[in-house]
């Protein structure tokens, strides 16, 4: 089942065309990879569908919902959650406290009940809900091995540690479609490991994961279907075997043999 | 020099209050807001104006100070805080003058530069807290600020305090966690301005009489000043911030050196206070409170 | 009204507008390159209002109004430009070069400072009376057409207008000017170029200052000189460089105009009582906030993610 997809999305930023008409689909339960060159406009299509830059046209559909220009909260709250390239933790918060804003908006909604009565709920059970939000956290970091990290400072975090705080992060927003942007960068190869683990892990969680990766040796192993862009149009999409045979994906990286 | 210390708490308590608000707004928020004096003087009108025209007791007055200010908070908020955080400084800095520019100018309302006396005395189950004895005053303003001070800190560390600290931090993965950045910089403001118009209430109580000229830019500044001071994030930081600052302003007359100390004596020190906290001391003198997480959540 | 009348408003907003379109320029350079508002910046102006009334009397003397108090003025005003200039680039180094790397918050807080002991310590060591600044000239008005028009609104015109032509030339055509540009585009970028960035910011501080200087000179020529006469200028000035687009320089001195033109005529035309003349600036501030925040010149920035 498609569970989000793209219908000719187009970004352009004057006479730039960053995304030029792409449609792309997104398979619930699979790990989709997004590769292309730099400048391919990958991140600019995860900003277009997670709310952060508005398509100049075309359209982003979630479970058949049309979620073009929603804000980007909202669109979180659908259950869409994502990391960013260059990591954009809280870094003057601590581990665990990162992960706990991931829960805001799990907590202290009854949606039988008004929002002025949930607001003074929420005041008056604070404790409880507070330890609801600290206990769930907790798990999340336990998921990725961080539960003795929880009091740290994020940004004394070593590089590798901090791109899986912002997964952690993302993960307990309890989404159903998680995008992660360049997860690997920076990592060593042991991280790259570890990263390649734990992805495999969200999945088993029912959480479809899409991954923006330049590292071949991720993307080939893990992902199920993987789309190419090249100069913001779609290249080719195919499983991992298909594009590493496409004729025009080899050129767009290496160059056409003259 | 006991009734100049008297005064001196007093005016901690009136300050403190909107020292509270300028925290929430500044310290948690991170939005730079000049306007408590603007929030401070409608505060006091509303209660003056209440008070002397309609024959409202005191403590009708009080939510009702607090409510204007936040319809006004709401109103300067609204358009700025989408924005950039530098044009709230200097929206919010325009608004203060505008509010004492109006002040000044409708004499039909506010009787102009006169101001308004003959404002009537707190009263309490027919006790008549008289301002001139202080004491009595005294611990009513105090009752009310501690009251303040435990519902701000309650709501710092609710979901609301981390929504605020995330969306200072970092608004972009803040509304990517979910969280609606423009709600919760409304939320602050508003706060912020209603507690300042509280503290309004009490300024226009224990003077009796209000006019214009006590609520200049200065008065923001000071608050800032507090805030800076003590340690923006934390609350009681701020109430020893306010003591500090309001010290330091009737340091003159305390000292007995009024002829010698020339009037500005004490705005260049604040002044001086701002660059220097922001060079060798940003985070204040107590520094941010960190809450501390264990099993049972927070502390 | 009168066609005559629609032509005296105009000049007295063109005038106006000149002035604040002056100061608006040092706002908006140091904010296309440091990205931050310069609190100071209207109690520099009043710092050079005051030099230059003090330079003046002193030169003049008791020198009847002739050629020689016209030079005095100008010299005044080149000295005055001098000693802001220095005071712009001491308050850079002291207060806002030791907070680049820290929080947004910081250097804002620390302009507040600044501005708070720059207007006190002048009421402190000047008294807070308003002093008068006497026409270096016979300022007997003329008529042109009908149009009243004084020598000090021709004066102000020809001096600002000088001002925004030199610093144009100076931005396009200089080598500095170029390395500001760079720096305004792109810091890092301008500094592994070479530049020498610290010398760059330093430089506009000047520059922004010694305009503010004239620009309070000036605007004394009509309000006086008085500690506090920083703030609302300030203020409105600001306020100009937002209308234009902050961080561009063309807009600043468009934004300056347009708003003093909008405050001669709200007040003459729509019947604005002039107590509230200051409210004019602050609604034009927020509605150009609520239409077009990127100002009529500027471009969105959009934080790259």
């Amino acid at each position: 089942m498609t569970l989000l997809e793209t219908e000719k999305l187009t970004r352009a930023y004057g006479g730039v065309v960053a995304v030029n008409k792409v449609s792309f689909a997104v398979e619930e339960g699979l790990i989709t990879g997004l590769i292309g060159p730099n400048g391919a406009g990958k991140t600019t299509l995860f900003n277009n569908i997670t709310g952060l830059d508005v398509p100049t046209r075309g359209r982003v559909l979630f479970e058949g919902k049309d979620i073009t220009a929603a804000p980007a909260h909202k669109i979180c709250r659908m259950g869409i959650a994502r990391t960013f390239q260059n990591i954009r933790l809280f870094k003057d918060l601590t581990v665990v406290e990162n992960v706990m804003i991931g829960r805001h908006f799990k907590t202290g909604k009854s949606e039988s009940r008004g929002r002025f009565f949930n607001a003074i709920n929420s005041y008056i059970r604070l404790r409880e809900e507070e330890e609801q939000i600290y206990g769930r956290a907790c798990e999340w970091l336990d998921f990725f091995d961080m539960g003795g990290m929880k009091d740290e400072l994020a940004k004394n975090l070593p590089y590798g540690k901090q791109r899986e705080l912002e997964i952690a992060r993302a993960l307990a927003t309890d989404p159903k479609l998680l995008f992660l942007d360049e997860p690997a960068a920076g990592m060593n190869p042991q991280e790259t490991d570890h990263l390649m683990a734990i992805i495999r892990k969200i999945r088993d969680l029912d959480i479809t994961v899409v991954l923006i990766e330049h590292d071949m040796k991720l993307v080939m192993s893990i992902c199920d279907t993987i789309t190419v862009l090249n100069y913001g149009q779609k290249l080719a999409e195919g499983t991992p075997l298909e594009i590493r045979r496409n004729q025009s994906v080899i050129e767009a990286y290496l160059g056409k043999e003259e | 020099m006991l009734n100049f210390f008297l005064l001196i708490l007093i005016y901690t308590g009136i300050y403190a209050l909107m020292a509270l608000g300028q925290n929430v707004i500044t310290g948690y928020g991170g939005m730079l807001s000049l306007t408590q004096a603007g929030f401070f003087a409608i505060g006091s009108y509303a209660t003056a104006i209440l008070a002397t025209r309609y024959g409202w007791s005191f403590w009708a007055t009080v939510p009702a100070a607090a409510l204007f200010s936040a319809l006004f908070g709401l109103l300067i908020g609204l358009p700025t805080l989408r924005l950039k955080g530098d044009y709230l400084a200097i929206a919010t800095l325009g608004f203060g003058e505008i509010v004492r520019n109006v002040l000044n100018n409708w004499d039909s309302l506010t009787n102009g530069p006169m101001g308004i006396q003959k404002i009537p005395m707190i009263t309490i189950f027919g006790f008549v807290v008289n301002p001139y004895k202080k004491y009595a005053f005294l611990v009513v303003l105090f009752i009310t600020v501690f009251i303040a001070y435990l519902l701000f800190q309650r709501l710092a560390r609710s979901r609301m305090g981390r929504a605020l600290t995330a969306v200072r931090e970092d608004e972009i993965a803040a509304q990517s966690m979910g969280i609606n950045i423009t709600k919760y910089k409304v939320y602050a403001f508003i706060l912020g301005a209603s507690v300042a118009g509280v503290a309004g209430s009490f300024q226009a109580a224990f003077t009796l009489s209000v006019s214009p000229g006590t609520y200049t830019f200065m008065v923001s500044v000071m608050v800032l000043c507090m805030v800076v001071l003590g340690g923006m994030g934390n609350f009681k930081a701020s109430i020893l911030g306010a003591f500090i600052i309001q010290l330091i302003s009737y340091l003159p007359q305390l000292t007995g050196l009024t002829a010698i100390i020339p009037p500005q004596f004490k705005q260049i020190l604040f002044g001086l206070i701002l660059v220097i906290m922001m060079i060798w001391r940003p985070q204040g003198l107590l520094g941010r409170e960190r809450i501390t997480y264990a099993k049972g959540g927070a502390r | 009204m009168g066609v005559a009348e629609f032509f005296q408003h105009l000049m007295n907003g063109l005038t106006l507008g000149g002035i604040y379109a002056l100061i608006a320029l040092g706002y908006t350079m140091v904010y296309g390159i440091l990205k931050f508002i310069n609190f100071a910046h209207g109690d520099v102006l009043m710092a050079g209002a005051f030099i230059g009334l003090f330079v003046f009397d002193w030169l003049r003397g008791s020198a009847a109004l002739g050629v020689w108090t016209i030079i005095a003025f100008f010299l005044a005003m080149l000295v005055s430009m001098g000693l802001s200039a220095l005071l712009g680039m001491f308050i850079e180094r002291v207060a806002y070069k030791p907070l680049r790397q820290a929080t947004r918050l910081a250097p804002l807080l620390s302009a507040i400072g600044v501005s708070f002991i720059l207007s006190n310590g002048a009421a402190w060591a000047f008294g807070t009376r308003s002093r008068k600044f006497n026409y270096p000239f016979d300022n007997t008005p003329i008529t042109i057409a009908q149009v009243v028009i004084t020598p000090h609104q021709i004066l102000i015109l020809a001096v600002s207008l000088v001002m925004m032509i030199s610093l144009r030339l100076f931005v396009n055509r200089t080598r500095m000017g170029k390395a500001m540009r760079a720096t305004s585009l792109d810091q890092p970028t301008a500094m592994l170029m070479g530049i020498n960035v610290n010398k760059v910011i330093s430089m506009t501080f000047a520059i922004g200052s010694a305009l503010a200087a004239v620009g309070g000179i000036l605007i004394a020529l009509d309000f006086k000189v008085y500690a506090s006469m920083g703030t609302m200028t300030g203020l409105k000035a600001f306020v100009a460089a937002v209308v234009g687009g902050i961080g561009n320089i063309s807009g600043a001195m468009f934004g300056g105009i347009l708003l003093g033109i909008l405050e001669t005529f709200g007040v003459a035309i729509f019947g604005i009582p002039t107590g509230l003349k200051d409210t004019i600036a602050f609604g034009v501030l927020i509605l150009i906030l609520l239409i077009r925040p990127e100002g009529l010149f500027g471009k969105v920035e959009k934080e790259k993610v």
